[in-house]
């Protein structure tokens, strides 16, 4: 039967080598695709390493922990900026994550007609192209002045609190990680909800079929199972949250030192990059490139740690 | 994927009023482009240029409105050089004047004779307006002009005093009502020629400065908050009350800040204007190769920051036409320019720069 089929009308046509070769040269085309990506990130490293060369000599390790930043004397040190940047982020993600995951939640259920949820979805990724500089701008204009009175009297009511114990005077760590939020949060819900959405239908219809209740559904059953797009979306979020230099630059105060409130001002690696480039000359452009591989570090080692986070966890 | 058409059509809409309101309010935040205000007076005196001819110049930030000014009304009048200008900084103008990827650099701080050497086609520095430096601050309570003396002056952005009544504030300004509050430094964060001069000021005024602190383009602040730009320090000052922190003059005019008067070597309190920066000029000898730092003016009635701005150019270049448009630019910039000048807050050069410059100017030549 089948032998007969093939004799007469072939179902599946040779290859002819002009095909053939395409499809190789296919496979060749996207190899290179995906490996230049691999290369360029390597490259950029590379160059930032041996650009850095100078300042690793004579700074060594102790560039991280030194404290002092002073183009000047030629003194150089990132610890403030590792602070600053850690410290942003993390406000950055302690607000968005509980508020992309459960728009994400509200987002891909059926609480809303579809039309409106539509028109939700769509102005959270509209969040996402306004430029940072606009976020900048608005933090100055609209969000400093909005947050200065509660820093105040939070610091005059609680100043015995550590995070309190300056008083707001405009620019610090606070504004800078409110604007984080905002600029983080569309890339944690759409990631959240696009693979919350993408669950098979079954494991709902399972769990409701079992008795469970929609509460129950959504957070023993939806969230593990979407987990991994979850931290995904998150690490996103953070990679975003400690890249960012315009938005904070305009926000933090640009002031390097450690500080405990959350309203004194400080400064990421992203931003001293920024600021301070144009003009550096000799040694300083060293110190700047030495700080810029260190924030690749910090990203590198924070991506692992999700990814093996990510690999434990994972049940479904 | 769920997109119904009627869920397309709300989509759209919302998106389009959202994006209305976000470019309406971007429009009113726009400053008016320094080259609209007036068209050209008088074609100068330098023989037009028929050829087809396109500059472009890199470098300081603090002479960009009025080096647009400049090549946008010379453009007027000679519509075949077009002159463009990218304000990426005084050391970013001076390395890519070094490079040679521009026709010709600016820099708020000259160019040091190591540097002038590593220049291949050879270089001539051209002081083409000057500017002096301002306090700004926000006291709603004072209504008079803030005396500041040396040493609060160099004392406050020192951290040392931290509070507006302090008694070395207090002592200048009998008249004023101090509050007893903070005093919030505001210093610039990126690498600015505008802290260059400001340091290099306060490390003359005083020794603990120089010691502590020093000068350069970014230093280590002992105190206060960084905000990026001109725009950032006014916008810092403006809204904190109690706040401190410099600014280019023209800038601060521009703008309607308030500013204090310094206290001089002389031991007079200035008020910052272009007269007083004049009578600054005017007590500064240029050297032939007008390399000039105004570090501490010694005049009665000299306001003490003030500082020249330099152009950049070759000497020489590989297009004749290049070398001949550039030539004329300059000399537009420091005759009819010089008018233009105090318009917008810089000071216009004594008769005396403006002679030597134009020598100094006659040098760029071709091959």
């Amino acid at each position: 039967m089948t032998l007969q089929l093939t004799e007469q009308q072939p179902i599946v046509r040779a290859r002819t080598s002009f095909e053939k070769n395409l499809d190789l040269f296919f496979i060749g085309l996207t190899r290179i695709c995906a490996f230049s990506i691999a290369g360029v990130l390597v490259f950029i490293a590379i160059q930032v390493f041996i650009q850095s060369i100078p300042a690793i000599q004579t700074f060594g390790l102790g560039f991280i922990f030194q404290q002092e930043w002073d183009p000047v004397k030629e003194r150089y040190g990132v610890l403030p900026m590792i602070y600053g940047t850690l410290a942003t982020s993390f406000i950055g993600l302690l607000l968005a994550v509980p508020t992309g995951i459960g728009t994400a939640i509200f987002l891909s259920e059926n609480f809303l007609p579809i039309p409106v949820r539509t028109v939700l979805v769509f102005l959270i990724e509209l969040l996402a192209a306004i430029p940072s500089v606009v976020y900048g701008l608005w933090g100055i204009y609209v969000l400093i002045p909005l947050i200065n009175p509660l820093g105040h009297w939070l610091h005059t009511n609680f100043g015995w609190i550590p995070f309190f114990s300056t008083d707001a005077a405009g620019p610090g760590l606070m504004p800078a990680g409110i604007v984080v939020t905002i600029m983080i949060l569309p890339t944690i819900t759409a990631i959240s909800r696009d693979s919350l959405a993408s669950l098979p239908p079954e494991l709902r219809q399972a769990s409701i079929g079992l008795g469970g209740t929609r509460w129950e559904t959504i957070f023993r059953v939806l969230l593990p199972a979407a987990f991994s797009g979850i931290v995904g979306a998150i690490m996103l979020g953070l990679g975003r949250a400690m890249g960012e230099t315009m938005a904070v630059t305009m926000l933090i105060g640009n002031s390097n030192k450690i500080g405990a409130s959350l309203f004194a001002p400080g400064n990421t690696i992203a931003s001293l990059l920024a600021n301070q480039f144009a003009e550096a000359s000799g040694l300083q452009v060293s110190a700047l490139m030495y700080a810029g591989f260190i924030l690749f570090i910090i990203t590198l080692a924070v991506n692992a740690i999700a990814q093996r986070i990510v690999l434990r966890v994972q049940k479904i | 994927m769920f997109l119904r058409s009627r869920a397309i059509h709300w989509t759209l809409a919302t998106s389009a009023v959202a994006l209305t309101l976000g470019l309406a309010s971007c429009q009113s935040q726009t400053s008016p482009s320094p080259n609209a205000s007036s068209p050209a007076s008088t074609s100068g005196s330098a023989p037009a240029i028929t050829e087809k001819v396109t500059l472009s110049g890199a470098g300081a930030t603090f002479p960009a409105p009025l080096y647009q000014k400049w090549f946008a009304d010379f453009n007027k009048t000679n519509p075949s050089v077009t002159v463009s200008y990218q304000s990426v900084g005084s050391g970013a103008g001076v390395k890519q004047f070094t490079a040679g990827t521009v026709d010709f650099g600016a820099s708020d701080v000259a160019m040091k004779d190591e540097e002038i050497k590593a220049v291949a086609k050879g270089a001539v520095m051209l002081p083409m307006t000057a500017g002096s430096i301002v306090l700004t601050y926000n006291l709603p309570d004072a209504k008079s002009p803030l005396k500041l003396s040396r040493k609060a002056y160099a004392d406050i952005f020192l951290g040392k005093i931290t509070k507006w009544n302090d008694p070395a504030i207090a002592k200048a300004n009998p008249d004023l009502k101090l509050p007893d509050t903070a005093i919030k430094v505001v210093h610039r964060s990126d690498g600015s020629g505008t802290t260059a001069v400001f340091t290099k000021f306060l490390s003359a005024v005083s020794a603990d400065w120089k010691t502590k602190v020093g000068d350069g383009k970014t230093v280590n602040w002992p105190t206060g908050t960084g905000a990026k730009g001109n725009e950032g320090i006014t916008a810092q000052v403006q809204q904190n009350p109690g706040s401190i922190g410099y600014v280019e003059y023209g800038y601060a005019k521009q703008n309607g800040l308030q500013f204090a008067s310094l206290e001089n070597k002389a031991g007079s309190y200035i008020e910052p204007s272009e007269q007083s920066a004049q009578a600054t000029l005017d007590t500064v000898k240029l050297p032939d190769n007008l390399r000039v730092f105004i570090t501490d003016p010694e005049g009665k009635d000299a306001y003490p920051i003030v500082t020249y701005t330099w152009l950049l150019a070759y000497k020489t270049y590989d297009d004749p036409v290049k070398a001949k448009a550039l030539k004329a630019v300059i000399d537009y910039g420091l005759t009819e320019g010089q008018k233009a000048s105090a318009e917008l807050g810089y000071i216009p050069l004594p008769e005396s720069v403006v002679t030597k410059t134009k020598a100094a100017a006659d040098a760029i030549a071709s091959k």
